[in-house]
């Protein structure tokens, strides 16, 4: 083996050295001196010297910036501690990969980049003296995590620094056993084995495929194909993947007895999905048609929602949540969450959407957080930090751009955030003539694993434990996303799809091949996948394994016989490995092989049906809570400056800048904009093709900290917010005539805490369920209200952590993720102030409702008066915004949310050169506290040309209430009965709201 | 027609706008994948701009643009010859280059630009920006009065926006900064709003010597820049269209990304 080392020279800046240098100091207190940073390859390839060199030189060294060392490693007595880190075996490295390829075009020989030939490790050297203690805490804090990484500390001893290289080859005996289980034991015992083997199947399931073994039919088949009546490791496994809550979501159908304590009403729902979520969608669906609106194209049973966007383009809509793995490691937690919805949207109908743009909710616990960390948590900012860095590398590495986003801190995320990530593409409405949006599938096609190849990732997803990690094995507990490998994939995908070469096709995921075979098998009702013919990462993995691995970057591809040869023809143009591994039969069996020998023979009707319902129970009680006494406040300004620089409002421009928004050019209004670009915006637009003003308008309503009061209230709030942040750019409602090609369309997605009761673990579990039941009755009752489908969705439901004894529960919390299309860009409309002179007004009323402010969490407050959604009201008011639009009569809308009425002005001022005067006479008879601060719903900031006033205020009559103007005096003024109680400079403003997160 | 080929594929990311720019410039577009050259499917010397377009080549791992320019300079064609050896011929022939953020990165690896010597050796390098982070926001660059190449022909002062996290131009040594500003290849450098060169951070990204944004070489004929013109085809992709719509001061197509592309069609059309 030999290895190259490069390193900058010291006549040049190391910019990475110099940023870690700095976190150490203001986050570790640790002061480091100079860092030099570094990267080692290990190749562990036939090579001549000379060649070696030369690739050093040329393939690997900058030229410019660069010394380069061979086979010895980089020393000077300067540096007194270090830092390696690589990663451990299995793990993807993709720099490694990256230099193989670089290998092989510069020797112009074929090397199979499936085997790994070039080992990376970054080298940091360190000029103060630390202790082992102090750089592992270096190291876990900022380069890497022992999850996946290898870390190496060294301090100087006797005037050396003993390093050696790192090289986390694989080393694994070939096992190719398959298991048999005997199911004939007792309860406990069965308990145990689910336990044991995680596979988190409840007694009532493991009885139930106890039964399915002993059915006589059963055995007779079984017999007939030479398996016995005890099943295979590779079944039981299956059963877990298909029956998990993650696949088959077991808890949104279960059948639920709710009961009202106060008024000891008792209802029995059978199924929250059934009733609530899928129950709203058809009645909408009804809706639409009944107005001749026929935009709502597919729903729920597939991996994405379809709408029809053009006359022959199709817009395809997803939003997941990633939250368990992005807790473990948040890098790549995040990262494999983008990359994973992408894949969602790849494999919808047809497949081979073109990915439009991401969005992303992040919840996390607060950067400054300082409780005692428990035994596997990390701290908030680190889980910000690396989650942030996997959605920037997932989206801009894959040249998607994100267009909008949110983050919520609470102390509750603390242990668990929460990772929401969303993809939009826009897929032609037929490929050949074929509808793109079915998945065709017909007996003999054949089954096509694309992409990456088969390890140990995530086999049983996040569910293993750091301690079952071996140091030679590869590690399991979390996948590593590399974008560059999904770029292929996906430029693939939309290539073949086009020439008409793929039939139907879906993601691996949760569950790897096992679901999406065991999905797509239903189609034709059988399947036969031959498992040797897998491509595997390393050699050593059971089958079972390599069923049930959850490796990245994969998609399931259905080719028809005859375009087998063409379909490969061009995946090797590409560079993209295919693997033909199966084909679909109408057996009634998912039917795997190994080497010939059926080891898996399962009847499709009982694996994707034969889950028992789980049964659970909800009791609503009422909160005793109260509005604190009248806060007296002496000096407004102060409170402005202070929210403005809360957590929950302050700018967010240091993550927002790390997306690349613009790639593609089809952003149009986004996250800041105006004259410095700075003002924050609503709802992101883009348009849907460089030659077209059609535009979609992207949103997500959250807001969890009303759930602490009412969690209807808090459902349907985060509803309206997402509604009314793609009207206050220019959209507008659906279903209001006929002919109508104004689509929306949403994903709801849970996530919520433990909410299955259990005396023991989960005494509140009834509490938690009746407000998830609470979150879907708001669902309903505002999606048929409006006419705004629900499309897709994901519910999470286990978001607690637990450690030494101590469990931190997220608070129960929904996002809804609206888009909605937009016909002219011109229509649109931003947030900022656009001219000295202009008019404000307040659209919509204030209420006191001053519940779960941010106003109210200044002083620890709570309150009891939760902002209530008057649907009713809401909807007129934002008929009569679009009535203000048609005519171009809005210069400016902001909506009023986190904060109330008075940050949203200040949010219309910052990053402009203008100021406002504002009086709140015309609010009504509230408090002034409420007027300037209440977070009530359906409301928004409106700045017109003072020439549009008359046709203004016809249209909103008292609906409109007037503030004041836009000055040119940089200074945001209040005025309560004619009297200052704010004078605020806008620099100040801005310098509370610019906080670096 | 003139013929504008862009190249994409592994990981490249900024093709569809750049396709996009040279259609409304009245080009005939031509988008393939690397390897439908590598193949023979496609032959350079049909077409008369060779574009490479922003994106992440290989992840940006090694360093930006590393894997993909040693792919050109090294991996031999169906023919038997390097990519860069078409490449030579193309520019001796006259014709057109065009690599923007990654595609830049990339000519630069190739030492295509400056290429003060004629003989492809890297002379400067993008390096991470001083910031140690990738960022996404809009700058102004000014195009240098002096620089001969038709890409800028009648471009002052250009918005655009940046998205880079290695863009920071560093020069090997005196030698090469006296000539490279002795000869005018300076194509594009950071200013402010007015045109004032500046190395103040944020307006100056990335901490580029001499603030600059984009080169050019001895012919005039390749040029290479960070920021990307082709996001900015439409008035509506400026971050404050909103207000100066209002003032009723929309942009024109002359003052968008888009001349640089009108630029390059309309002087090889004559």
């Amino acid at each position: 083996m030999n290895s190259i080392q490069t390193h900058i020279k010291p006549e040049y800046k190391d910019t990475k050295g110099i940023s870690i240098q700095n976190k150490c100091k203001e986050q570790l207190q640790i002061e480091t001196g100079e860092i030099k940073t570094s990267k080692l390859y290990t190749v562990d390839y036939e090579i001549t010297d000379d060649n070696l060199i030369k690739f050093a030189e040329n393939c690997l060294k900058n030229k410019i910036t660069d010394e380069v060392l061979i086979n010895k490693v980089y020393e000077n007595i300067k540096y007194n501690s270090l830092i390696a880190v690589a990663q451990l075996p299995g793990v993807t490295d993709d720099i490694g990969v990256s230099a193989q390829m670089a290998l092989a075009d510069f020797l112009n020989r074929e090397i199979d980049i499936n085997v790994q030939h070039i080992f990376t490790q970054d080298i940091f050297y360190i000029e103060n003296k630390l202790s082992e203690n102090e750089l592992m805490l270096i190291a876990k804090s900022f380069l890497g995590n022992p999850l996946i990484n290898h870390i190496q500390v060294i301090t100087k001893e006797n005037k050396k620094l003993n390093f050696t290289p790192y090289v986390p080859k694989v080393e694994m005996q070939v096992d190719e056993t398959v298991e048999l289980i005997n199911l004939d034991i007792s309860d406990d015992e069965l308990i145990k084995l689910s336990e044991n083997k995680i596979l988190a199947l409840s007694l009532e399931e493991m009885k139930a495929i106890r039964n399915y073994f002993k059915d006589e039919k059963v055995i007779a088949e079984r017999k007939k194909v030479g398996l016995s009546e005890k099943l295979t490791d590779i079944e039981l496994e299956v059963f877990a993947q298909t029956w998990s809550e993650h696949c088959k979501h077991k808890e949104f159908n279960a059948e639920i007895i709710y009961e009202d304590k106060e008024t000891g009403e008792k209802k029995i729902i059978n199924s929250l999905f059934k009733t609530y979520i899928k129950g709203s969608t058809d009645i909408i669906q009804k809706h639409l048609k009944n107005n001749d609106n026929h935009w709502l194209i597919k729903v729920f049973d597939d991996n994405a929602g379809t709408v029809r966007a053009t006359k022959n383009k199709l817009f395809v809509w997803k939003v997941e949540t990633h939250n368990s793995p992005s807790a473990l490691d948040p890098y790549g937690g995040a990262i494999t969450g983008i990359l994973g919805v992408n894949r969602d949207i790849m494999g919808t109908g047809i497949g081979g959407a073109e990915l439009l743009f991401n969005t992303n909710v992040l919840c996390f616990g607060p950067p400054n957080y300082d409780k005692k960390l428990l035994k596997g948590q990390l701290h908030p900012r680190r889980i910000m930090e690396g989650v942030v860095n996997g959605i920037e590398d997932g989206g801009n590495k894959s040249g998607i751009p994100t267009v909008n986003g949110s983050v919520v801190f609470d102390d509750r995320f603390a242990g668990k955030p929460l990772v929401f990530c969303g993809t939009g593409g826009i897929m032609p409405d037929n490929y050949l003539g074929r509808n793109a949006w079915e998945k065709p599938i017909d007996i003999n096609d054949r089954i096509i694993m694309a992409g990456g190849r088969v390890g140990k990732d995530g086999i049983h997803g996040a569910t293993f434990s750091s301690t079952e990690i071996n140091e030679k094995s590869p590690q399991s507990a979390v996948q590593i996303g590399s974008p560059i490998t999904q770029k292929k994939l996906s430029d693939f995908m939309i290539v073949a799809a086009k020439k008409g070469l793929i039939k139907s096709s879906t993601d691996n995921g949760a569950g790897g091949l096992s679901s999406s075979v065991g999905e797509l098998a239903e189609i034709t009702n059988g399947a036969v996948v031959n498992l040797e013919k897998v491509p595997l990462k390393y050699s050593g993995l059971k089958p079972w394994e390599i069923f049930v691995s959850e490796s990245q970057e994969r998609m399931t591809i259905v080719v028809e016989p005859q375009n087998i040869d063409v379909f490969f023809e061009l995946a090797e143009n590409m560079e993209l490995e295919v693997t033909d591994i199966g084909y679909f039969t109408n057996s009634g069996y998912l039917d795997i092989r190994f080497k010939g020998k059926i080891i898996h023979y399962i009847d499709l009707d009982f694996l994707h049906n034969g889950v028992p319902q789980k049964k659970m129970q909800a009791e609503l009680k009422s909160l005793q809570l109260s509005e604190p006494e009248n806060i007296k406040i002496e000096d407004y300004e102060d409170v402005l400056l202070k929210l403005l620089s809360s957590q929950n409002i302050s700018s967010r421009e240091n993550i927002i800048r790390k997306y690349d928004h613009e790639v593609k050019g089809k952003s149009i209004i986004k996250p800041l904009m105006g004259e410095k670009g700075t003002s924050p915006q609503d709802a992101g637009v883009m348009r849907l093709a460089h030659d077209s003003f059609e535009v979609i308008a992207v949103s997500n309503g959250i807001m969890p900290k009303f759930g602490d009061i009412d969690a209807y209230e808090m459902s349907a709030g985060a509803f309206d917010e997402a509604v009314r942040q793609i009207i206050a750019v220019g959209g507008t409602l659906p279903n209001t005539k006929k002919n109508d090609d104004t689509f929306w369309t949403v994903n709801d997605n849970f996530s919520v805490p433990d909410s299955l009761y259990h005396p023991e673990n989960n005494p509140d579990g009834k509490e938690k369920l009746a407000k998830l039941v609470q979150m879907c009755e708001a669902l309903y009752d505002m999606s048929t209200f409006y006419d705004i489908p629900m499309t897709s969705g994901k519910d999470s439901m286990k978001n607690d952590f637990k450690a030494e004894g101590v469990k931190i529960s997220v608070p129960p919390t929904i996002v809804y993720s609206m888009v909605s299309k937009i016909k002219d860009i011109r229509n649109t409309i931003t947030s900022d102030f656009k001219a000295e002179g202009d008019l404000i007004y307040q659209i919509g009323k204030t209420y006191d409702e001053l519940g779960a402010s941010e106003f109210y969490k200044l002083y620890g407050e709570l309150g009891a008066n939760v902002p209530k959604v008057r649907k009713e009201e809401a909807k007129d008011t934002y008929l009569k915004m679009m009535q203000a639009n048609e005519q171009n009569l809005i210069a400016s809308a902001h909506d009023i949310s986190d904060g109330g009425m008075l940050i949203a002005l200040a949010e219309c001022i910052i990053g402009t050169k203008f100021g406002a005067k504002v009086m709140t006479n015309n609010l009504g008879n509230l408090s002034i506290n409420a007027k300037l601060f209440a977070e009530s719903h359906s409301r928004f900031i409106v700045s017109i040309k003072p020439k549009n006033k008359e046709k203004f205020e016809n249209i909103f009559k008292e609906k409109a209430q007037y503030l004041g103007k836009v000055t040119n005096k940089n200074k945001l003024e209040i005025f309560e009965n004619e009297v200052v109680i704010i004078e605020s400079d806008l620099a100040n403003m801005e310098n509370a709201w610019n906080v670096e997160l | 027609m003139i013929k504008s080929l862009i190249l994409t594929g592994f990981g490249i990311n900024c093709e569809t706008e750049m396709g996009a720019a040279y259609k409304n410039a009245g080009a005939e577009v031509t988008i393939i994948h690397f390897n439908e050259i590598l193949n023979g499917t496609y032959n350079l010397h049909d077409f008369d701009i060779l574009n490479f377009p922003g994106g992440f080549s290989f992840g940006d791992d090694i360093a930006s643009g590393k894997v993909m320019s040693n792919k050109v300079k090294y991996k031999k064609m169906q023919s038997g010859k390097t990519f860069i050896e078409e490449i030579d011929k193309f520019i001796k022939d006259g014709k057109y280059i065009l690599g923007i953020c990654n595609g830049f990165q990339i000519l630069v690896q190739l030492g295509l630009l400056p290429n003060l010597k004629n003989d492809y050796e890297p002379e400067v390098a993008l390096v991470a920006n001083n910031s140690n982070k990738y960022e996404d926001r809009w700058v102004y660059c000014k195009v240098n009065s002096k620089v001969k190449t038709p890409f800028l022909k009648n471009i002052d002062l250009l918005p655009v926006p940046v998205r880079h996290g290695e863009g920071k131009l560093v020069i090997k040594d005196d030698t090469t900064r006296k000539q490279i500003l002795d000869n005018n290849l300076i194509a594009l450098q950071y200013s402010d709003k007015q045109g004032n060169i500046t190395d103040e951070y944020p307006k100056n990204p990335n901490g580029a010597e001499f603030s600059i944004a984009g080169l050019t070489d001895p012919t005039g004929q390749i040029l290479g820049l960070m920021p990307h013109p082709e996001a900015f085809l439409s008035f509506y992709n400026h971050p404050n269209w909103a207000k100066l719509k209002q003032e009723g001061k929309e942009i024109k197509r002359e003052n968008t990304g888009q001349a640089i592309f009108d630029n390059i069609i309309k002087h090889i059309e004559r």
